[in-house]
C-alpha cells in the first residue's frame, strides 16, 4: 500500500510538473506574441511618424518662419518665402516630402530602463526606416562607404544613426527623429581651441561657417553650437542643440545671453533666404555646453536648414503615444 | 521684377539680356545631373548618355516612384536643388564639353564656373532650396532615365518641364556672380560684428 501510495504520489508529481511546464510554455508563447504585436505596432507608429515629419514642419519651426516672412522687406527674398510656403502647403495637400533630400535618418532616443521593448530598439528603428522609405516615399540616401553602393533601403552599416540615453525608473521611450539633408549637413564643423584663443575664437568660428558654407545650407538656418572639451563632445552637443524648441534658452545665464547676441549678430549679416540677401539670417541660435579640460575648448557647429525636419514622439509601455513636436498631427 | 522665360534648346542670343538677379522660368527639358555624373564625364572621360547641348541641367537628386502598370515609367514625387558648389571642381569643363546653357542648383558657384559662363555663354541659377514639391508639380513627365546604376539620387532623369521656377540668376554671361558679390558685403559686415561680439565674451579671467 505504502509502495503503491508512493507510486501514485510520484505520478501526481510528474503530472504536475508536466502541466506546469506546459503552462510555462503557453505563457512564454503568449508573451512572445505580445512582444511581436507590440514590436509591429511600434514599427508602424514610428514609420508613420518619420513619414509625417518629412511633410509637416514642427510647430515651433512654422512659427519662426512665419515671423521671418512677415518681417522680410526685400522683394527677391519675399518671392523666395512665397515659394517656401507654397511648397509647404503642397507637401501637405499632395502628401509628399517637402524637400527631396530626406537625409540619412538619425534617432536620439531616451529609453526607460523598464520599457518593455528595450531589447529590440535597434531592430524596430531599422524596420521603421525601411517601411517609411517605401511608404512616404523617402529618397534612397544610404551609400555604403568604401563599397560606394546605395543600399536602396536607407539602412546600412551604422545607419540609421542611433544615440541612446537611459532613463531610470521609466517604462516609456522618447524618440527624436532627425532628417537632415546634405546641404545643411555640409557646414558641420568641430575643432579644439587652445584656451588662449578663448571664447573670442568661438565667435569667429561660428561666423566664418555662416558666411561660407552657411550660405548654401538653405538659410534662414537654426544654428546649434556645442561648447565642451573635445571634438565629439562638442559635436554631439551642437546636434542636440538643434532639437531644442526654437527660442528656448540655455540654463546658464551667460550662455543664454550669448545665444541672443549671436542671433542678433548673425541676423545683422542679412544673409536672407537661400543666402541671396534679406532682412535676417537665422531662425535661432542654441548653445549646449559641458565641462572642459583646463587645456582645451572644444567647439562645434551644426546647422538646420529652414525646412528643419525633426520630430519628437513619446511611446508608452502600452504603445500609446504623444507627438510632442507636432501637436494635433494624426499618424 | 519682370518674369522672363527661357525654352530649350537655348541659344547664346537668348542669354544676352539676362543678368544676375533676374528671375527666369524654364520651358522644355531639364536633366538632373550631379556629383558622380560630373565625375564620370570629366575624370573618366565617359560620354554623357543624354545630349544636353543647348539644354539645362539641374543639380538635384529627386524622389521618384515607378508608375504602376507601366514599364520603366516614373513619377516625379519631390525634386529640389542640391548644393551647386560641390560641382565647382568639374563645372567649367562640363559646360565646355557638353554645351549646356543653363545650370540650376542651390547656393552659388565659384570663379571657374563664372569664367565658363562668360566664355562659353551659360547661366547658373538658383531654384529655392527645399521647395521640392513645388518643383515636382512643374515637371510634366519623366521622359527618360540614364545611368540608373547610380541609384535614385544620381540617375540622369530627363524631365519635360513647364514654367519651371522661380530661377534666380546667380551667374550671367557678362561675368556677374551674385553670390560672390554678396560675399564681399557679408564679409565686411562680419568683421565689424565679430569684433564687437568678441569684446563681450571674455569669460576666462
Amino acid at each position: 500500500m505504502e509502495i503503491s501510495q508512493g507510486r501514485v504520489q510520484k505520478q501526481n508529481n510528474e503530472m504536475n510538473e508536466t502541466i506546469t511546464k506546459d503552462v510555462d510554455k503557453i505563457s512564454v508563447k503568449i508573451h512572445d506574441e505580445n512582444t511581436v504585436n507590440q514590436k509591429q505596432v511600434m514599427i508602424d507608429t514610428l514609420a508613420k511618424f518619420i513619414d509625417k515629419i518629412g511633410k509637416i514642419l514642427p510647430c515651433d519651426v512654422m512659427r519662426a518662419l512665419k515671423k521671418l516672412r512677415s518681417e522680410e522687406e526685400q522683394p527677391m527674398a519675399q518671392v523666395i518665402y512665397d515659394s517656401m510656403f507654397d511648397n509647404l502647403d503642397m507637401a501637405c495637400s499632395l502628401n509628399r516630402p517637402a524637400c527631396q533630400d530626406t537625409g540619412v535618418i538619425q534617432f536620439f532616443v531616451k529609453v526607460g530602463t523598464r520599457f518593455p521593448l528595450i531589447d529590440d530598439i535597434e531592430e524596430i528603428l531599422n524596420e521603421a526606416v525601411v517601411k517609411a522609405t517605401a511608404d512616404a516615399p523617402l529618397r534612397h540616401n544610404v551609400v555604403e562607404t568604401f563599397d560606394e553602393k546605395n543600399t536602396g533601403t536607407n539602412t546600412g552599416k551604422r545607419a540609421p544613426y542611433i544615440d541612446y540615453e537611459l532613463v531610470s525608473n521609466s517604462d516609456s521611450i522618447e524618440v527624436e527623429v532627425y532628417m537632415a539633408g546634405g546641404g545643411c549637413t555640409l557646414p558641420g564643423a568641430a575643432k579644439v581651441l587652445m584656451p588662449s584663443a578663448g571664447y573670442e575664437a568661438i565667435i569667429e568660428f561660428v561666423f566664418d561657417i555662416m558666411t561660407s558654407y552657411g550660405l548654401n545650407a538653405c538659410p534662414p538656418l537654426l544654428v546649434g553650437i556645442g561648447v565642451a572639451t573635445s571634438v565629439e563632445t562638442a559635436a554631439q552637443l551642437s546636434k542636440k542643440a538643434l532639437f531644442r524648441p526654437i527660442g528656448s534658452r540655455n540654463e546658464n545665464e551667460k550662455a543664454a545671453e550669448l545665444e541672443l547676441k549671436l542671433e542678433k549678430g548673425l541676423n545683422d549679416l542679412k544673409l536672407g533666404p537661400q543666402g541671396l540677401t534679406g532682412s535676417a539670417s537665422v531662425m535661432g541660435v542654441h548653445i549646449e555646453n559641458g565641462g572642459r579640460h583646463p587645456s582645451t575648448i572644444g567647439v562645434a557647429v551644426n546647422v538646420g536648414c529652414w525646412a528643419h525636419r525633426r520630430g519628437n514622439i513619446t511611446i508608452n509601455s502600452d504603445m500609446t503615444y504623444t507627438t510632442n513636436s507636432h501637436m494635433g498631427v494624426e499618424l | 521684377m519682370k518674369k522672363k522665360y527661357l525654352s530649350t534648346p537655348i541659344t547664346n542670343e537668348d542669354l544676352k539680356d539676362i543678368t544676375a538677379g533676374d528671375i527666369v522660368y524654364l520651358n522644355g527639358y531639364l536633366v538632373t545631373c550631379r556629383d558622380v555624373a560630373h565625375r564620370r564625364l570629366i575624370e573618366y572621360g565617359r560620354k554623357l548618355p543624354v545630349n544636353i547641348e543647348g539644354g539645362a541641367i539641374f543639380h538635384a537628386g529627386p524622389i521618384v516612384r515607378p508608375i504602376e502598370g507601366e514599364e520603366n515609367k516614373f513619377e516625379m514625387v519631390s525634386i529640389g536643388p542640391t548644393t551647386s558648389m560641390r560641382m565647382e571642381k568639374f563645372e567649367k569643363e562640363f559646360i565646355k564639353e557638353t554645351g549646356v546653357k543653363l545650370v540650376i542648383g542651390k547656393g552659388g558657384m565659384g570663379l571657374k564656373t563664372q569664367e565658363a559662363c562668360k566664355e562659353y555663354k551659360a547661366l547658373h541659377a538658383v531654384f529655392p532650396g527645399g521647395c521640392a514639391v513645388l518643383a515636382a508639380t512643374q515637371v510634366e513627365e519623366i521622359e527618360d532615365a540614364q545611368w540608373m546604376d547610380l541609384g535614385m539620387p544620381e540617375t540622369l532623369w530627363v524631365c519635360r518641364v513647364k514654367e519651371f521656377g522661380p530661377l534666380i540668376i546667380s551667374i550671367d554671361t557678362h561675368g556677374n556672380n551674385l553670390f560672390e558679390e554678396n560675399k564681399v558685403v557679408f564679409n565686411q559686415r562680419k568683421e565689424k560684428i565679430v569684433n564687437e561680439l568678441q569684446q563681450e565674451v571674455r569669460y576666462i579671467k
